[in-house]
């Protein structure tokens, strides 16, 4: 059966109101837009990459609550973490948010970002939910080409 | 600064007869997809403008094609090819009556109204238009009739001008006049738009075009099922539409131009039926319309689009408009007094189309919400994006209306949106 609760958590709701880590800062040495073209979603990831570890993380941009959530918990989540750990982070949203997840426990290491665990049942905004994470991870190849939710995403 | 009055592309809603009783009840019956329950909820079916339903009997039509008429046309001597040769010439002929062409020849069937625009962009224009002339668009149109010009200004170095619009939607006919000169070779408008329902005045703007030498093209995507069209009496040159917003197949629709201009245009693609006698020394083409209809046509398409022409005639587009522009107004009442709700697209004459956004809700959710309680409407930029910026949103949510749709429907909606109200707090 169809639950709106499922896609629009309480914690989705929260990070729309309330985006964490929504600006811009001086002394960011990484950065990457991305856009969604179908609805005209647009963000920009800040970073502060030092060495191997991100030491701050911010966005900016236009999207619907599911893309602003997604955005505002990835920042969230990763402030702190090595290059490396954003990776098995990147891999584990995206598998979650194409139903696909392996395990509870892969599950559970997401923390707060499971509210976006009901998007697997709503396949047209799998894009919303991913467009700050394929930003983040131009931002991290040092990628200047805008991402865009229309071309094709290796997994 | 003027804008375009309504008393110029009105003819078609102002001098409508008193209508007669509309039955729309009668008329849901002929869509079988209404039956259809979403999400467990019956569908409420508002996005006619991406595409429209399919009354069983366009349906049928095409089932029987395949079932006991399918053959290839113009070339078989056997009893079928001639059967479904006749059935689609017969079908053209329904399209001469449903625009008023003043013959066959100028009927052309293409894949859709972007390919009618395409066609005329690459054979017109290349043949026609030169390095330094200029051509007008207006500030409201649908990418496909922005990208068919400007990869034309790239092959030949033409320059792309545009009709501005005002704060209701409405093209400035003031600028439009200002921007015609002798340099001006074509004008290519939408006769409705897509993303604010705004009913230009096109026969206004054929006739200041005209006054240039400049031929228009028509983009009656939006239009052919919502007005009558008679391209005689609005004296355009080429005028577009696609069946599947007619509630016909999808992947057919027609070009129709003047015969002079069809005449002295070169192919646009060269294959089968288009031509008369091909050596390797020399082809000559096809007579119109078959010059522009190169391989083998949707023949199932053109027959179905026929059969949905036909059905519309039935019901009389004089009565489906005046319909249509009751529900148009309600629906632009209940949603409008909605707190937070901004309707994108005020024009004073529209037809179909009810953009709008919800104060701090983005459009993709908003349509997500409604999805739930079985209601398709569009959200995102209608691929319109010059229109999403002028009026400065990244998107808006669309309801776009047929004569099947209903009030009790438009209340659906606007319950709807209260939950989404609710829902965003």
């Amino acid at each position: 059966m169809f639950d709106l609760g499922e896609l629009y958590h309480d914690i989705i709701f929260d990070h729309n109101r309330k985006p964490r880590n929504f600006r811009k800062f001086e002394g960011a040495n990484r950065m990457a837009e991305g856009s969604n073209p179908l609805c005209g979603d647009q963000i920009t990831i800040y970073l502060h990459l030092d060495g191997e570890v991100i030491r701050d993380i911010s966005f900016q941009g236009s999207g619907c609550a599911i893309s602003k959530a997604s955005a505002s918990m990835m920042t969230d989540s990763l402030k702190g973490k090595t290059r490396a750990e954003a990776k098995v982070f990147f891999d584990k949203v995206h598998k979650m948010l194409i139903g696909e997840i392996d395990t509870k426990s892969d599950l559970n290491e997401l923390g707060e970002l499971t509210a976006l665990s009901g998007v697997c049942n709503f396949p047209n905004r799998v894009k919303c939910a991913s467009l700050a994470w394929h930003t983040l991870r131009a931002a991290l190849k040092g990628d200047e080409t805008v991402v865009s939710t229309e071309e094709t995403i290796e997994t | 600064m003027t804008t375009i009055s309504n008393a110029i592309t009105s003819k078609t809603c102002q001098d409508l007869p008193t209508p007669t009783y509309f039955d729309v009840g009668k008329v849901r019956q002929d869509f079988p997809i209404l039956k259809e329950k979403v999400r467990g909820k019956p569908l409420v079916y508002l996005d006619n403008a991406a595409t429209s339903q399919k009354p069983q009997v366009v349906i049928d039509t095409i089932t029987r094609y395949y079932l006991a008429e399918n053959s290839n046309i113009h070339r078989g001597i056997h009893f079928l090819s001639e059967r479904a040769t006749r059935a689609y010439e017969d079908a053209r002929l329904k399209v001469k009556g449903f625009l008023n062409a003043s013959s066959t020849q100028e009927v052309i069937f293409v894949r859709g109204t972007t390919e009618g625009i395409n066609l005329v962009a690459q054979s017109y224009g290349r043949a026609f238009i030169k390095a330094g002339d200029e051509i007008i668009v207006s500030a409201m149109e649908h990418h496909s009739n922005i990208v068919p010009w400007q990869i034309l200004c790239e092959q030949v170095g033409v320059r792309l001008r545009v009709i501005p619009i005002n704060d209701n939607g409405e093209l400035l006919i003031d600028e439009y006049e200002r921007l015609l000169n002798a340099k001006t070779k074509i004008v290519s408008v939408a006769h409705v738009s897509n993303a604010l329902g705004t009913i230009n005045p096109i026969r206004q703007i054929i006739e200041m075009a005209h006054r240039w030498n400049a031929p228009v093209l028509i983009d009656g995507a939006q239009a052919a099922p919502h007005l009558a069209v008679d391209v005689q009496d609005l004296d355009c040159d080429f005028y577009a539409f696609s069946g599947h917003k007619l509630f016909g197949p999808t992947g057919i629709g027609v070009l129709y131009g003047k015969a002079d201009l069809l005449e002295k245009m070169p192919p646009y693609q060269g294959g089968g039926d288009m031509i008369r006698s091909v050596t390797f020394e020399k082809t000559i083409y096809n007579t119109l319309p078959y010059k522009f209809e190169a391989g083998t046509s949707h023949i199932a398409g053109v027959i179905g689009l026929g059969s949905a022409i036909d059905y519309l005639g039935r019901i009389g587009l004089e009565k489906i408009a005046a319909y249509e522009r009751g529900l148009l107004a309600y629906a632009t009442d209940v949603l409008s007094v909605i707190t937070g709700v901004r309707i994108i697209g005020t024009a004073k004459e529209k037809a179909g189309i009810l953009s709008f956004v919800l104060n701090g809700v983005h459009p993709h959710d908003i349509g997500t919400i409604l999805d739930c309680d079985g209601i398709a409407i569009r959200a995102g930029h209608h691929c319109a994006m010059p229109v999403m910026e002028r009026f400065g949103v990244p998107a808006t949510a669309r309801a776009s209306f047929a004569f099947y749709n209903t009030k009790e429907e438009v209340d659906a909606l606007v319950r709807a949106i209260h939950k989404v109200i609710e829902v965003f707090g």
